[in-house]
């Protein structure tokens, strides 16, 4: 990114700027701003309706777009089949939505529009304000469906069976915990998995501007090992761009099965 | 970092604009367009099934149809069969029939032969009786000069014919 003076700040990527001179923009005191996190929120929302749209011929016999669509649909379908049963289905929308919007969030940053100049990528999962604000959706469904099916009985999820009455005034205090913890556990690992990966990225890169700078030598035996591992870890992101988007979405299934059918 | 850095400047933005962006990804896509591919991958499962429903049916009725056609061909082979048996029998009886008037034929034939052979025989025997009477009659008469009656004469004759 800043390829000027040959330094790389590894954070600098997270970085978020108001653009189009909207600093000022707000509602009731609180800044809205559109930043570039807005703008890969506008991009990420277009390719996916594109992509979905492209699956929208209602043919009976699909063509190969409309299979990919069918294969994500399907693919959150059976999970939600697997995970909670016939009433997942209700839930298809936003389990989608969440996954696909995470998974084309986490590609999109992976993207490399920085080799055309002043584009920079930006990749919003790795901001716990964007995961916290998805995950305490996720968390709200889980407590507004739990409440709203089983009243106080939703209370006896803290109290799983078989617990021997002489530890009761214990395991819902542990469990009560785990439970509260599951929003902060959502945002910060999708949050904190994108930032490591990033973080690794533009570290080694500027191994690579800082040893080819430092000489030959040091460019064949640093630069030159960083980038194949780049290109490595690169392959390996894409993997975890998947996995996390995979991991948010059926950890928001689990969950709403534990609201749906307690335990 | 800057996500902690920045926070107290972007954190309403980032709520803000997620909370739009991703509603917009809900409202439009996951409750717009998601549930008509579903209706698609339905009506595909559906269209499957039914034809799948109706290949096994038809598979029935060519089956069922096969099986009355089996019957039906069985019952015919057996008419056929029962035909068969019956024409034979009857043939068999006509010929058995027939066989036994050839053969009554034949026996009165042979009784009647046999009869007629014992009459000739008789008969025969008789004017044998006869003609060695009138010989011995003729004999005697010629070499001794004498008649012998006629009962006598027949009585030397079944002697010497009984001994003959």
């Amino acid at each position: 990114m800043a390829a000027d003076a040959g330094k790389v700040d590894p954070m600098k990527q997270f970085q978020v700027e108001p653009l189009f001179g909207s600093e000022s923009w707000e509602i009731a005191g609180y800044g809205i701003a559109f930043t570039n996190s807005a703008v890969w929120m506008a991009i990420t929302v277009a390719l996916l309706w594109a992509f979905v749209f492209g699956g929208m011929k209602r043919e009976l016999v699909p063509g190969r777009w409309q299979m990919a669509v069918e294969t994500f649909t399907g693919f959150i379908d059976d999970m939600l089949e697997a995970n909670v049963g016939k009433e997942g289905r209700k839930y298809l929308p936003y389990i989608f939505s969440l996954f696909m919007f995470i998974l084309f969030a986490n590609l999109l940053g992976l993207v490399p529009v920085g080799i055309i100049p002043g584009v920079h990528a930006f990749t919003f999962t790795s901001h716990f304000t964007v995961t916290g604000v998805l995950a305490i959706l996720s968390f709200s469904i889980v407590l507004i469906v739990g409440f709203w099916k089983h009243g106080f009985k939703f209370f006896s999820l803290f109290v799983p069976h078989g617990t021997p009455i002489w530890l009761l005034w214990l395991i819902p205090v542990i469990e009560l915990i785990s439970f509260m913890v599951r929003p902060f556990s959502l945002a910060l690992r999708l949050f904190v998995a994108m930032m490591a990966g990033h973080v690794l990225l533009k570290v080694l890169s500027s191994f690579v501007i800082d040893s080819i700078n430092g000489g030959a030598v040091f460019g064949a035996f640093i630069g030159v090992p960083s980038l194949i591992l780049m290109v490595a870890i690169s392959a390996l992101e894409i993997l975890v761009a998947g996995i996390q988007a995979y991991v948010f979405a059926l950890l928001t299934s689990l969950y709403i099965n534990d609201a749906e059918h307690l335990h | 970092m800057p996500q902690i850095d920045q926070l107290a400047e972007i954190w309403s933005s980032q709520v803000f604009w997620t909370l739009v962006f991703f509603g917009i990804t809900f409202f439009v896509i996951g409750r717009g367009m998601v549930p008509k591919v579903m209706e698609t991958v339905g009506m595909r499962d559906k269209q499957i099934s039914d034809d799948l429903a109706a290949a096994q049916a038809a598979r029935d009725a060519a089956d069922a149809q096969e099986e009355a056609w089996r019957e039906r061909e069985n019952a015919n082979r057996a008419k056929a069969q029962g035909l068969i048996a019956e024409a034979k029998a009857s043939a068999a009886a006509a010929s058995e029939k027939k066989l036994a008037a050839a053969q009554k034929r034949l026996d009165t034939k042979l009784a009647k032969a046999e009869a007629d052979i014992e009459a000739a025989r008789t008969s025969a025997m008789a004017e044998i009786e006869d003609v060695a009477l009138e010989a011995t009659q003729d004999i005697v008469s010629r070499l001794a000069g004498t008649k012998v009656d006629k009962r006598s004469a027949r009585s030397a004759v079944k002697k010497a014919l009984a001994n003959g």
